[in-house]
């Protein structure tokens, strides 16, 4: 008796609670019809097109006939039947590997170094950092640079030295092609981190590091691990997100230097494997599949690096 | 005034300066590799054909000439379609884009930041989410969507998904949390303002930074954005993607296609300058708390 009693007291508890939140839904009304534009052109461009990647994921749609299910036949061609596949993620992994840590350790060292330079000479630098990745192709310049005759700067200063005899063909040469395109990654990737990270260092307290310096830090190696560091830590976060997902997108660098396909896929990256199959073949099924690979590849690395970062002070 | 010296004394002492001297080393090395190549940039637009094809190549420019712009200029006029209509559609494209996102980022970030109602965490987080993949990921199924909506081959394609980028709301929301005061915004509601009301009169005005910082981000997506998948007819380009044909053009436009690159880094350039603090200003409160 006493438990049905219970159970009805807990009913009409869950009742109320329900009825609470509709109420709430109710009274703010204005703020659904605030976020609706937003929310509805953002539910359309980004969560269903991933969405539907996973969907389709499983199918042989090819935009002209009916698509078929075909289960996880799409994945197991990518991992056991296609070599180039493999070739691109191990070149989206090296890329991403070396490009997202250093250039999130390169912005921070740098925002670091020019922090406590005087306001308009920081202004002067953190221009000369940030132009290359807002300055859309003008990387194309590394072409010129290490153009393949002797009229590439490169070229001409080996062969003036002695080095070489005859002028290397640096983007067809698959020996050069990966390291110059991660140079040229690095060059244009001080982007929104590196603002963040200026934007961080600047907000930290003042009279935490002269607190510091009473408990007796002794350098700025042991300011930086034991304030400075902690104290900014959701801009690290922040930072981190934008320098992972930047290292993922340099596969149009490549393309506009090495031309597509690189040569022999040295450089042929998922992203470029995605294009292909997708935008060429129009194999979607198939593309479908190397973009939720892709997804996921992003997605974790991100989860990974916020789970080191939430350590840092701990 | 000799407690304040100390202090100072004491901040001063947490340097070395074999430190210095190091970091300030690091810092013109890394320096001169970020700008040699932008300089080199302007340089090359600078130089006469023959100095374009010198052997050995000259870092700088010994007899300096516009020539280059000139070429490029009538390199556009001779173009099939007319080059204003490139530059039409790149203006077209990223005032409406930029606009349209502006005012449906800020509407949404102001709810999401400043009223409590079921539902805005899930929201929220969804749109971090998207900030940790870029657009690789969604290409083909885009396609497929402008196809269903039949927006391919038009302005639409291009200008509506700006609307909705993630990251202008992610900085609009996070600024508003923490420059937007709770209490002028209860006070304001006590007296029987509306919310909408509240937002354009109250919010918007005190978060100036955030919104030039979302129009530069939104406008500098746009301005660079060259060849797009959704576009085949040549009259709907942009002024990135004909500029990157004359740079593409060979031996005989390269002076031509020197002079393109500096128009087109210039802009982005000289908005950032402009803008710089404001930026940095809506940077200090990008931070993510997990």
């Amino acid at each position: 008796m006493a438990k049905k009693q219970a159970t009805k007291q807990a009913a009409s508890r869950e009742l109320t609670k329900a009825q609470w939140k509709l109420k709430e839904i109710r009274q703010n009304w204005v703020a659904y019809l605030m976020v609706a534009p937003y929310m509805i052109l953002f539910t359309l461009f980004t969560v269903v097109p991933v969405a539907l990647s996973i969907v389709i994921s499983f199918t042989d749609f090819n935009m002209l006939e009916l698509p078929n299910i075909v289960w996880l036949k799409n994945y197991v061609t990518l991992f056991f039947d296609d070599d180039i596949f493999l070739i691109a993620i191990k070149n989206t992994f090296i890329f991403a590997c070396i490009v997202g840590p250093s250039s999130y350790i390169m912005s921070y060292l740098v925002a670091w170094f020019i922090n406590e330079l005087p306001p308009k000479v920081r202004a002067l630098v953190t221009l000369i950092f940030y132009a290359p990745s807002i300055s859309g192709q003008v990387y194309l310049i590394w072409g010129t640079l290490f153009s393949s005759d002797s009229y590439g700067w490169a070229n001409a200063t080996l062969e003036k030295l002695g080095i070489i005899n005859a002028p290397i063909n640096w983007f067809r040469d698959e020996t050069y092609v990966m390291p110059l395109c991660i140079v040229v990654s690095l060059w244009t990737s001080l982007g929104t981190s590196f603002l963040a990270f200026i934007a961080g260092l600047q907000g930290i307290d003042r009279a935490l590091y002269e607190a510091g310096a009473v408990d007796g830090v002794k350098n700025r190696w042991q300011e930086l691990y034991y304030i400075t560091l902690p104290s900014m830590k959701p801009q690290l976060m922040f930072g981190a997100i934008m320098s992972i997902t930047g290292a993922f997108g340099f596969g149009g660098i490549v393309d506009a230097l090495a031309g597509f396909p690189s040569v022999n896929y040295c450089a042929h990256t998922i992203m470029h494997h995605l294009n292909d199959y997708g935008g060429m073949r129009y194999e979607i099924g198939y593309s479908s599949a190397i973009a939720v690979i892709l997804f996921l590849m992003m997605i974790g690395a991100n989860m990974l690096v916020k789970r080191i970062l939430s350590k840092i002070g701990n | 005034m000799a407690k304040l010296r100390t202090r100072k004394h004491k901040v001063v002492l947490a340097r070395s300066a074999g430190g210095d001297a190091g970091i300030s080393v690091l810092l013109v090395l890394l320096g001169a590799f970020m700008f040699l190549p932008m300089v080199y940039v302007v340089m090359q637009s600078l130089k006469p054909l023959d100095e374009l094809w010198m052997y050995p190549p000259r870092f700088y420019v010994m007899s300096p000439t516009l020539k280059n712009f000139k070429d490029l200029f009538t390199l556009m006029n001779i173009s099939w379609v007319p080059f204003s209509r490139y530059i039409f559609n790149t203006v077209l494209v990223s005032v409406a884009g930029t606009a349209g996102h502006l005012f449906l980022a800020s509407l949404a970030a102001y709810a999401l930041a400043k009223i409590k109602f079921p539902g805005r965490n899930l929201m929220f987080q969804t749109v971090q989410m998207s900030l940790m993949f870029n657009a690789t990921v969604t290409a083909i199924t885009s396609f497929i969507l402008m196809s269903a909506l039949k927006w391919l081959d038009s302005y639409w394609a291009l200008i509506v998904p700006a609307w909705c980028s993630s990251l202008g709301l992610y900085l609009m929301k996070q600024f508003m949390d923490t420059n937007v005061n709770d209490s002028v915004l209860e006070s304001a509601r006590l007296d029987g303002a509306r919310e909408l009301k509240i937002f354009w009169i109250i919010a918007m005005p005190m978060v100036k930074p955030a919104w030039l910082t979302l129009i530069i981000y939104s406008f500098q997506g746009l301005w660079n954005a060259g060849a797009s998948m959704y576009i085949y007819s040549e009259q709907f380009k942009s002024f990135n993607y004909a500029i990157g044909q004359i740079l593409a053009g060979g031996i005989k436009r390269a002076g031509a296609g020197a002079a393109s690159q500096v128009i087109m880094m210039l802009v982005p350039i000289l908005i950032f300058i402009i803008s710089q603090s404001n930026i940095i200003e809506t940077m200090g409160s990008s931070g993510m708390k997990d």
